[in-house]
């Protein structure tokens, strides 16, 4: 009898510890895109809650850890780490695969993050709790504030590699500041 | 010479440096230019156009002269400021624009030929013949005038982007920053305190006047350690505020490290930083004097003169003389005399002048000759007593002070003319939310620097809400500031505006006798202002003497228009980071590494990365592996990844009424678990994409689009959910990501699927378009049954993350029965022979008619693009529409581009009759055989048309045909 074996989106790529950040790969699944239909979408945070615990997020807002419920979009959530229960007037899609997600923690997190997103960092003005989509170099993509120098990076699963590759060069450089700039 | 004892930093240690070769020490904190002239060596570099002999006219950004070019290979960096320039042991200079040597160069001939190659020279003199300009002149007189020169070298440097926030950014740390900074800090704002100059301080370095009753250095060092003890401070040394942008947005440029650095550590980092308020703290620009003769090496401005000496310890001359239109420049000659450094004469325009010390001084005189031809010797004074002929290796000169208003105008804001001190000044609300305070809105005097850095922040985080705490002044000079105009001295010889761009007095005046009275004329007609320095030095001084010439005061004339970048930007660190692998992200598929393994050329499709074909060892061409793929799949079975295709979850109680109009086809009707083919127009009727759609339930849809086209297409349904049909129930997503799907096709497909799937399919259960849930390997997939090719073909989906296993599992189980992969080379010989369309095709000129899918355009429902569709003109038989092309010989060659002609026309675009748009050779067929548009075509099968490439050189005789060359029943997809 055959068997599929799961290979995760960074797998052969990380942990890495680069100057003052550690990069890891989160593995988050089951991850599930939530959309509530036309007019049930306080239906589906009560639901949610009452299954799982967190509610619907509201816009840049990731509700919760473990397991957490992340905005994603327009009236669109991402719910991580547990299975999605029974939502009724809900359009409930697998993202279990759909993407990479690393975290990156150390006192330089936001040095680094400012190299490769537009986004104000400040933790006056992105609290942990706190999420967006933008820009992570050239890739959009989602950045979420877990702690006060840790965050969650998401891109396409396809583009794992290269979301490594940036937040590496990004961290070295500023690994190599530390040590060489004048 | 170098001054014992004196300077910031006497005891800084010794380096060793090399200009043009030679081998001279300087010492730690020194600029390039200072350890030059503590070296005495006064001659830096040649002027642009004449090439004269050059030294340092300034002590920072602003230099024209002294540009350098440093490091070698692909660490060169040319155009460097010496002034700027900081010294570092090992640091090799070399000078630029001279031939064959600094002292010696030949090309100086042309300031013999000065008076043939004034303003405008080029214009007139290389009119004629036209050809000639680009071939002949232009070749020469580049090669005659310029700067440095790149190493042609890809750059091996890191340099970074990075983004910022603050509340309030202040620029330029003088007095007026520290204190705007201090008081902005104090009331709780997240502060930016930015400056161009490797110590914060501004002129406070350079000056011997005292704050609090220490010296400005010290008391300098003391505020910036407090701002540094706060949190809500960022200090940013060497970084120059360089662009003011929309939205409170600047662009800033980091000197990370020097050209010495290690490989791995940023050069320069490329800032944006968003602030809510900004306070200009620039100071101000000491301006020239145009005299005859003031661009010897040894004349530069008096504050660079007092610069070089009290913060680097360094006399720039053996004699100095002083020459000024104002109280300020004396205070150079009190420095001198305090250092020991001989003053040979203060020169000053006013009769009213008085002496601030003991040293000559020469009332309501002015200097009207110099000597020494690499390097000041003399100069001839002239005041109400005669001429005085006075030896002197150093002038120091102060035509007074231009507030530095540059970033004011960034937004299309003029500065205003102030008859107080002479010059521009900015004009309030330029630029939103920014303030001005100090020198750079003409306050000159310390004290009162101090006291504006202070009110200008307190009413900035007022208006942030913030409380400003009370700051006390520190005390300081307060001299007032008393200047008398003086432009320029009439005399034999070129009195120098512009030395950046080799632009004289006379140049000017030419300019407004030939009628380019406008400043912004002026300047195109003489060049005054370009370049690196941007007319930092000449500017004001230029248009007072246009305005003299052209008989309109300063204020009229009016200044040309600064632009961002305030100082030269490397291009390196404008687009940092997008180098290699950061040019693009590349988005991998989960069969990647194993396609890379088996040594498959990865060809770009959009960002993705796919194999082009998987060559066995005995084949040496694409083409060899490209048809044993084809016969392969026709004959066995060929597994390829199709994961790129776009793949959108729809659901919603209205997804197929969604669907009905998105598509021009019909969805409503589509059976669960079953899949249709769909066309899709845009809103201008013509075609966007194409794909298959699946049915999983009643209210649930999976949409495939197009590798090219997924984001257009996931874009487009967006904006038709959210503002064409905001009353339907649907909610989509992107799962491109999520599955990996996998074409299996050939007579064997099943066969192959039934030794992975858990349960066993056959022709009843899934019939040609069936599609739903299976169990592969245990893991819960979907399958299709569609067919790209022609051929008894799937398309399995399983999560991503078990792409890769089932990718291998794949490939073994079609090798064992004499299968294997097939790449994007094979797929397109597979759909070509099988007339299917690609973009290649559907490139957004064609509809759905030219195509042969006109019926496709449900007119029973209204679709996007319906009605435009059938606009007059697009449903007219002349169109160019979709035919199959084979050639008369077979044994000719296709190509795709071509044009296709009337057999005997002549092949000019007016006997057009349409194009190429895909061609193969076909392993099935063995021969040639392409796809293209021409007009009628469908009526003309059979005929014979010229195929025409002029790029190649092709052309082929080719019988025109229906666009499915195999298997035109489509028995062996259904089989």
């Amino acid at each position: 009898m055959v068997k599929l074996i799961a290979r995760t989106a960074c797998a052969g790529l990380l942990p890495k510890t680069i100057g003052t950040i550690t990069l890891a790969e989160i593995a988050a699944a089951p991850v599930t895109l939530i959309a509530p239909h036309r007019g049930q979408k306080k239906a589906t945070s009560d639901a949610l809650k009452a299954a799982v615990g967190v509610g619907f997020p509201a816009p840049n807002r990731c509700v919760g850890i473990a397991p957490r419920a992340m905005w994603c979009g327009k009236d669109q959530a991402l719910l991580i780490g547990v299975g999605c229960p029974e939502l009724r007037g809900t359009a409930c899609i697998d993202h279990s695969d759909a993407w990479a997600i690393v975290q990156i923690e150390g006192a330089d997190a936001v040095a680094v993050l400012s190299r490769l997103t537009p986004i104000d960092l400040r933790a006056t003005e992105f609290k942990a709790g706190h999420t967006a989509r933008t820009l992570i170099g050239h890739m959009t993509g989602g950045i979420t504030r877990l702690g006060s120098q840790s965050f969650e990076v998401m891109v396409m699963r396809s583009m794992a590699g290269t979301l490594v590759h940036d937040l590496t060069q990004a961290a070295e450089n500023i690994a190599a500041r530390a040590v060489n700039a004048r | 010479m170098r001054i014992a004892g004196k300077g910031l930093n006497p005891d800084g240690a010794p380096l060793s440096f090399t200009f043009d070769g030679k081998p001279y020490a300087g010492r730690e904190g020194d600029t390039l230019s200072a350890a030059l002239l503590a070296n005495g060596v006064r001659l830096m570099g040649r002027s642009f156009k004449y090439h004269r002999p050059r030294g340092a006219l300034t002590a920072g950004s602003e230099e024209p002269n002294a540009l350098v070019t440093v490091g070698a290979d692909a660490r060169q960096d040319a155009n460097i400021r010496a002034t700027t320039q900081s010294l570092y042991d090992g640091l090799s200079a070399r000078s630029q624009n001279a031939w064959p040597s600094l002292k010696h160069d030949a090309m100086a001939v042309n300031d013999l030929a000065a008076p043939f190659l004034s303003a405008g020279f080029y214009y007139k003199t290389f009119m004629w013949p036209k050809a000639f300009w680009e071939r002949v002149y232009e070749p020469i007189i580049r090669r005659a005038a310029g700067l440095g020169a790149l190493s042609g070298d890809a750059v091996e440097e890191i340099y970074e982007k990075a983004f910022a926030y603050c509340d309030v950014l202040i620029i330029g740390a003088g007095p007026a920053g520290i204190m705007a900074a201090l008081t902005a800090a104090k009331a709780g704002a997240d502060v930016i305190l930015a400056d161009e100059d490797t110590q914060m301080g501004g002129r406070l370095l350079a000056e011997t006047g005292e704050i609090d009753g220490h010296a400005g250095s010290d008391w300098v060092k003391r505020q910036l350690e407090a701002l540094a003890q706060m949190d809500n401070v960022r200090l940013m040394p060497r970084t120059t505020v360089t662009g003011v942008y929309d939205q409170g947005t600047f662009s800033a440029l980091e000197q990370v490290s020097e050209q010495n650095a290690p490989l791995n550590t940023p050069r320069e980092c490329f800032w944006r930083i968003t602030a809510k308020r900004s306070i200009l703290c620039a100071g101000a620009l000491e301006r020239p004097i145009a005299f005859p003769n003031n661009d010897r090496p040894g004349i530069m401005l008096a504050s660079a003169v007092r610069a070089y000496l009290n913060r680097w310890g360094v006399a720039a001359g053996k004699a100095v003389t002083v020459f000024a239109n104002n109280d300020d420049a004396h205070r150079t000659a009190m420095d001198l005399i305090d250092a020991g450094v001989r003053v040979a004469g203060v020169i000053d325009s006013r009769s009213d002048a008085k002496a601030q010390g003991d040293y000559p001084l020469f009332k309501g005189a002015q200097v009207i000759a110099t000597k020494g031809r690499r390097g000041l010797q003399s100069i001839t004074v002239q005041d109400a007593n005669g001429t005085h002929e006075i030896e002197t290796d150093c002038l120091a000169m102060s035509g007074g002070w231009n507030p530095s208003v540059h970033l004011t105008c960034h937004m299309n804001g003029r500065p205003t003319w102030s008859d107080d001190i002479l010059s521009f000044v900015p004009m309030d609300g330029s630029i939103p939310d920014m303030s001005v305070a100090g020198a750079a809105r003409g306050k000159f005097s310390t004290l009162e620097c101090l006291e504006d850095g202070i009110a200008v922040a307190t009413a900035a985080v007022t208006s942030l809400d913030l409380k400003p705490q009370k700051t006390e002044t520190p005390t300081a000079e307060d001299t007032p500031y008393a200047i008398e105009a003086l432009w320029q001295v009439e005399g034999k010889g070129r009195k120098w505006l512009d030395f950046q761009n080799d632009v004289h007095v006379k140049d000017v005046r030419l300019a407004a006798q030939e009628n380019f009275r406008s400043v912004e004329h002026m300047k195109r007609y003489t060049t005054q202002g370009m370049a690196t320095d941007q007319g930092k030095n000449s500017n004001v001084a230029a248009l007072a003497v246009l305005a003299d010439a052209t008989g309109r005061g300063i204020p009229e004339t009016g200044t040309t228009t600064f632009r961002p970048p305030y100082v030269p930007v490397s291009i390196a660190a404008m687009g940092a980071g997008s180098q290699g692998h950061g040019f693009a992200p590349e988005r991998h598929l989960t069969s990647h590494t194993a396609s890379v393994d088996r040594n498959a050329p990865m060809i770009e499709v959009g960002l993705w990365y796919r194999a082009s074909y998987f060559p066995k060892p005995n084949e040496t061409t694409w083409l060899e592996a490209c048809n044993r793929e084809v016969n392969m799949v026709r004959n066995h079975v060929g597994v390829c990844d199709v994961s790129t295709l776009g793949k959108i979850d729809i659901q919603g109680p209205d997804a197929a009424e969604f669907l009905d109009f998105v598509y021009c086809n019909t969805f409503s009707s589509l059976k669960e678990n079953r899949v249709r083919y769909g066309l899709m127009l845009r809103e201008d009727g013509h075609v966007m994409d194409d794909g298959t759609t699946a049915r999983l339930g009643p209210n649930h849809y999976v949409m495939t689009t197009t590798t090219a086209a997924a984001g257009q297409v996931m874009k487009h349904v967006d904006w038709v959910s959210q503002a064409l049909r905001p009353d339907l129930d649907v909610r989509f997503a992107s799962v491109t990501e999520q599955w990996a799907q996998f074409a299996v096709a050939g007579p064997k497909s099943r066969e192959l699927l039934n030794t992975i799937l858990d349960e066993q399919i056959d022709n009843d259960s899934w019939p040609f378009m069936a599609c739903g849930d299976v169990s592969v390997a245990g893991v819960q997939g979907r399958l299709f049954r569609i067919s790209f090719s022609g051929e008894h073909a799937y398309e399995i989906a399983v999560p991503a993350r078990y792409g890769a296993s089932l990718f291998g599992l794949l490939t073994t189980q079609a090798e064992a029965m004499g299968g294997g992969l097939y790449g994007m080379e094979a797929l397109n010989v597979l759909r070509i022979e099988k007339g299917f369309i690609t973009h290649a095709e559907i490139h957004g000129r064609v509809t759905a008619f030219d195509i042969g899918f006109d019926r496709m355009v449900s007119q029973k429902k209204d679709c996007i693009g319906n009605a435009m569709s059938r606009r007059e003109g697009l449903l007219d038989s002349e169109r160019e529409q979709m035919v199959g092309l084979k050639p008369v010989e077979i044994a000719d060659k296709l190509t795709a581009g071509a044009h296709l002609f009337v057999e005997g026309a002549d092949a000019v675009s007016e006997n057009d009759q349409g194009y190429v748009t895909s061609v193969c050779h076909s392993p099935t067929l063995g021969y040639d055989i392409g796809l293209g548009f021409l007009k009628d075509g469908p009526n003309r099968y059979g005929e014979r048309v010229m195929l025409v490439d002029h790029v190649r050189d092709n052309h082929v005789l080719c019988e025109i045909c229906h666009p499915v060359f195999i298997d035109p029943e489509g028995g062996l997809a259904r089989g």
